[in-house]
């Protein structure tokens, strides 16, 4: 099963229930594209139109302009929430990379008591709603007193991010694969444990760990619960917070919210046209997990 | 030291800090979930009397939570088969094409990596009574235009469709990759038995997706019974509303944890939720997981 995730085959034509003819089937492809993409023009294009136009029902903009995305700038602190959400993203990311590789190369690969019930137990907290997570580790925060200070806020966001079970258990999987000669061979040539980790199993697993890195900084990017709860000051707010609280009070200035929306999906769809082959691959992996 | 011994060493070196962490992190706060829900517990109150299975029993008469259970069996009634049927539809259609198909699937995963956030504001705006395109629409075709997600009966409805139309580009990936699986010679074994269109679809090509179809029912029906951002920044200002219609039991605990600092109530809901959860999981996988020989 591995070795077909690393190099996935080239998608076969399964044979359908219902073949209709070419036309039709790029029709209806193209349609439901359509309309899948439809809600996002339609907030670009509403983010374009000056308030004297918001509420006409024309689909474009009659004089587009960027007023709404200079409000949005001008009120907010967009640029400090938008590098706060690098920060949690990336060093969630960065860890969860290191740690879990590393767990899931110890599981996979050495042989010693309780292996089997670590693993077992790793993969139970995967069952673990995060609304049952967050009154105790509020509590927690609170009683360190983390939570109003700066750097305490940013480790009490991004504590619960850095190291995921999933992670480890995908890790496994693709380190289970790896013969177990190359190690020896590294072993005999009285390589440390810890280089054979990391030069020499770690570079075989590419592909793994960047399909990892990609969920996991979209991941952490856009999580949300978690960060409303602990997040107290304006200006520690991850992007997605800030864009909620401020369209929360925007009320109904539609033009502003969906300038902060536009903002919002952006640095998205860039990291999104950058890296698409691995969020197909991941989402691939994540399907043959069982 | 033997290599075994050694090997042992390594492994615990190599495991300390992360078994540390799943301990403090996930499970500890899980047992202290378990505990706070015994009690009656605020961080703004200085007491914090026993009160023994007092929150359950609070709960088991409460009818709000009664209301939010039923609206996330409803969201995972309606959602789950919902983007099964469309994903496993598109990806059908999709199968077939060569040219553009890598271009569609990606135009078709872009709502599924938005932030739940900008998604849930769209989707306020394209569905609004006065404003929205989607009632332009109806008014246009001489339909009556409809107050969606201000009103009570459409709210959850539209509500789940959010989630559905964010979630179709996962699970068509999801059923290429799983079709792509499907061996070509069993088309063939079937095209000899002179097996219909239909026929092969049910007798190959369902069968041997059973295992991503139910990857696809666990993973989905567990994040449906966990629906929070899209139920808070589709109602911001009355969250849940309108009239509770759209309240999730993870937004009523967030309420109840961090609006009313009722914690240990909270946390009793957050046991039932967990309980709820892993009840319904390990029936699903009971009873949907087929083996198929060939």
């Amino acid at each position: 099963m591995i070795p077909k995730l690393m190099a996935p085959k080239p998608m076969a034509p399964a044979r359908p229930p219902f073949q209709p003819s070419r036309f039709v089937l790029y029709l209806l492809l193209f349609l439901g594209a359509a309309l899948t993409l439809f809600p996002f023009a339609w907030m670009v294009l509403t983010s374009l139109k000056p308030f004297a136009e918001l509420f006409s029902l024309a689909f474009l903009p009659e004089s587009p302009s960027l007023e709404n995305y200079q409000t949005v700038l001008a009120q907010t602190q967009f640029g400090r929430w938008f590098l706060n959400s690098l920060l949690v993203a990336g060093v969630t990311t960065l860890s969860v990379l290191f740690f879990d590789s590393l767990v899931g190369y110890t599981l996979a690969k050495f042989e010693f008591p309780g292996k089997n019930l670590i693993f077992l137990l790793i993969l139970a907290t995967l069952m673990i709603p995060t609304e049952m997570l967050i009154i105790p580790w509020y509590v927690g925060v609170v009683d360190l007193g983390l939570i109003n200070s700066t750097p305490g806020a940013y480790f009490s966001v991004m504590f619960p991010g850095l190291i995921s079970a999933f992670g480890v258990f995908l890790m496994r999987q693709f380190f289970d694969s790896l013969p177990n000669d190359l190690l020896e061979a590294a072993r005999i040539d009285g390589m440390s444990e810890f280089g054979i980790f990391w030069k020499v199993a770690l570079p075989l697993v590419r592909p793994a760990l960047s399909s990892l890195a990609i969920f996991t900084f979209l991941g952490n990017y856009n999580s949300f619960l978690w960060p409303l709860v602990v997040i107290q000051k304006p200006e520690l707010r991850t992007l997605p917070v800030g864009v909620a609280l401020f369209s929360g009070e925007a009320g109904t200035q539609w033009g502003l919210i969906m300038a902060a929306s536009s903002l919002a999906v952006i640095p998205v769809l860039i990291v999104f046209a950058v890296f698409q082959k691995q969020i197909i691959e991941g989402i691939v992996m994540t399907g043959m997990k069982g | 030291m033997t290599i075994r011994q050694r090997q042992t060493l390594w492994a615990y070196t190599f495991l300390l800090l992360p078994l540390l962490f799943f301990l403090i992190v996930r499970f500890l706060p899980t047992l202290s979930a378990f505990r706070l829900s015994l009690y009656k517990y605020s961080i703004l109150n200085e007491t914090k009397p026993f009160l023994g299975l007092g929150n359950y029993s609070r709960l088991l008469g409460n009818p709000v939570f009664h209301k939010a259970l039923i609206n996330i069996g409803l969201y995972t009634l309606i959602g789950v088969p919902a983007q099964i049927v469309l994903g496993l539809l598109t990806a059908l259609l999709l199968a077939q094409v060569k040219v553009f198909q890598g271009l569609l699937r990606s135009l078709y995963l872009l709502p599924y990596i938005t932030p739940v956030v900008a998604a849930a504001w769209i989707w306020q705006w394209v569905f609004s009574l006065q404003f929205g395109p989607v009632n332009t629409v109806l008014v246009l075709l001489h339909l009556p235009a409809q107050n969606f997600l201000t009103s009570p009966a459409q709210a959850l409805p539209t509500t789940a469709a959010l989630v559905v139309w964010q979630n179709l580009g996962f699970q068509i990936v999801l059923f290429l990759a799983g079709l792509a699986a499907v061996p070509r010679s069993l088309y063939e074994a079937a095209d000899l038995d002179g097996a219909s269109a239909w026929q092969a679809f049910w007798g190959v090509t369902f069968p041997l997706l059973n295992p991503t179809i139910v990857f696809s029912v666990v993973t989905g029906t567990i994040s449906f019974l966990q629906l929070f951002t899209q139920v808070i920044n589709l109602n911001f200002t009355d969250q849940g509303g309108p009239l509770g219609s759209t309240l999730s039991v993870a937004v009523y605990i967030y309420q109840m944890a961090f609006g009313r600092f009722e914690m240990g109530y909270a946390a009793a809901m957050t046991v039932a939720l967990f309980v709820i959860i892993m009840f319904i999981t390990v029936f699903q996988l009971r009873f949907l997981t087929r083996k198929f020989e060939y």
